[in-house]
């Protein structure tokens, strides 16, 4: 193992119709996120030879995808992990990338959920041994897991304001993000429950949007406009499908795909200047620092109290306001790649990490049910 | 019985609830009880399971309150109960108020029907 560090690199990221995006289709949001992220690596769609993408819609979505691209890809990669299928197909472009199977490829996801139902939209079908109890999709499953993890060790619900409220100050200084107003932590606190523990604040958005990054081999990547954002390392850890078939609710496989991430990258956790983490719900914030190194399990709750994860604190994490104030369109694991890039590349206004040369994407599918880490990082890091 | 006739663990396991017996699999490789019912172990990957009735004991292992406007059916709970036997299971208590379900708290298994389809529900102990 070891051998795909360093193989291939981001040269592009693009966005479309963050947030709101009325009238516009998924497919010409990717289109126009896909254009953006190849304009960047001065190729064009012409270029692209590998295909990497999920939908909530399209049965069939690279088929869709690559027809509507006008792609006839030689690589075709559409593993359905939920949100984490993104990260995942860092992994799999690299290799694919490596063995020479492609020579630029695409991964790509858009949604106009907001715009066209104004709610969350999924094809899961609900488990057999579940669906008899109603489980709402996906927030009971947090929800379950939040309540376990309060028990066991003490977290409070200021605690899981905190995520959130911190979220949002990222937010504040990304003028691409959806939600940037000022808000407190009793406005949280006192905001409509949804599943207890969770408050509709405890969500992510649901939002319109579309995201893409390119990746060619390394040695391509060299002579790309921007400066390559090099892989590091990737792990996928899938652990079951649904919530009742956790052996435990306040760990996730993100304790293995973090070790084995880590172990490609020969790094650790004290090595990482910026960690963008899958927020889908504000427990997933404080189940990730903890599984994935940064803080023992069961201290995930004070480690984000006082401001830790937020703008000043001791982590920066989700600096571009993540899915609770950035956007979540349905899946939202690309942004957290198109995030660290920017974050990585300096391009990050504002939020900038200062000297950001490692960054931390993970993401997660299903609920809490498959989880991808993946350290990427400039030049300096290999 | 012929192959035609062979019930898959599914199958077997909604015939029991509909007779009014709750039963789990018990994986005899490794003597670990498994729910839901599955063709072969999951802890040994053999077909070396056997049906024994739970004895419908558990306690809630975690548990939240899915709040639901009054006029679509109200606040209902959802649980996961960890049975006696060792295996979860999402579940939902009865009897008592949402928000009067907590973890830790033991509960007893109760055949729930709804139309044609039997499932198990749980009653504080």
């Amino acid at each position: 193992m070891g051998n795909l560090k360093g193989a291939a690199a981001i040269v592009g990221a693009g966005t479309a119709g963050i947030g709101l995006a009325p009238g516009r289709s998924h497919l010409e949001l990717i289109a126009e996120a896909s254009k953006q992220a190849l304009e960047e690596a001065g190729l064009t769609m012409r270029d692209v030879d590998g295909l990497f993408t999920a939908s909530l819609v399209n049965f069939f979505p690279t088929l869709t995808t690559a027809e509507y691209l006008g792609l006839k890809p030689a690589v075709t990669v559409g593993t359905n992990l939920g949100g984490a299928s993104f990260e995942d197909y860092v992994i799999q472009a690299a290799m694919a990338l490596q063995a020479g199977l492609c020579k630029v490829a695409l991964i790509c996801y858009g949604s106009n959920q907001r715009s066209a139902s104004g709610r969350h939209t999924t094809m899961a079908d609900m488990p057999k041994y579940e669906a008899a109890y109603k489980p709402r999709f996906p927030i009971a499953a947090y929800a379950l897991s939040a309540a376990r993890h309060m028990h066991e060790f003490g977290t409070t619900r200021e605690q899981l304001a905190e995520v959130a409220l911190a979220a949002r100050k990222w937010a504040q200084m990304n003028p691409e993000a959806s939600e940037r107003g000022e808000t407190t932590l009793e406005e949280v606190l006192s905001a409509r429950m949804v599943c207890d523990p969770l408050s509709v604040r405890d969500c992510c958005l649901v939002t319109d949007g579309a995201g893409a990054i390119v990746m060619v081999a390394a040695e391509r990547a060299r002579d790309m406009a921007k400066a390559p954002i090099y892989f590091l390392g990737g792990a996928a850890a899938t652990w079951y499908r649904q919530i009742s078939a956790a052996e435990d609710l306040t760990v996730t496989s993100a304790k293995e795909s973090g070790e084995r991430a880590f172990a490609m990258a020969g790094l650790a956790p004290e090595d990482v200047d910026v960690v963008e983490l899958y927020d889908a719900f504000t427990i997933n914030t404080i189940l990730f620092l903890e599984d994935l190194g940064f803080c023992n399990k069961g201290e995930g709750g004070a480690f984000v109290s006082g401001g830790g994860i937020a703008p000043g604190g001791h982590l920066p994490v989700n600096t571009n306001g993540g899915g609770l104030s950035c956007c979540h369109p349905g899946m939202y694991g690309v942004f957290l790649l198109i995030e660290a890039t920017r974050q990585l590349r300096g391009e990050a206004g504002k939020r900038q990490v200062k000297g950001a040369e490692i960054a931390l994407c993970h993401g997660n599918g299903g609920t809490l049910s498959a989880e991808v880490s993946v350290l990427l990082g400039t030049e300096a890091a290999l | 019985m012929s192959e035609t006739e062979r019930l898959g663990p599914d199958a077997e396991f909604e015939e029991r609830l509909k007779e009014g017996r709750f039963c789990i699999q018990r994986c005899e490789d490794t003597g670990r009880h498994v729910f839901y019912p599955r063709r072969f172990s999951p802890y040994s990957g053999s077909d070396n399971l056997t049906w024994v009735e739970a004895c419908g004991n558990g306690k809630v292992y975690s548990t939240t309150i899915i709040r639901q406007k009054p006029e679509r059916g109200g606040d209902y709970n959802l649980s996961i109960i960890e049975l006696a036997e060792g295996p979860k299971l999402m579940s939902r208590v009865e009897s008592v108020r949402p928000e009067e379900v907590a973890i830790g708290m033991a509960v007893k298994a109760r055949i729930a029907r709804d139309g044609d389809t039997a499932f198990v529900v749980f009653d504080p102990a």
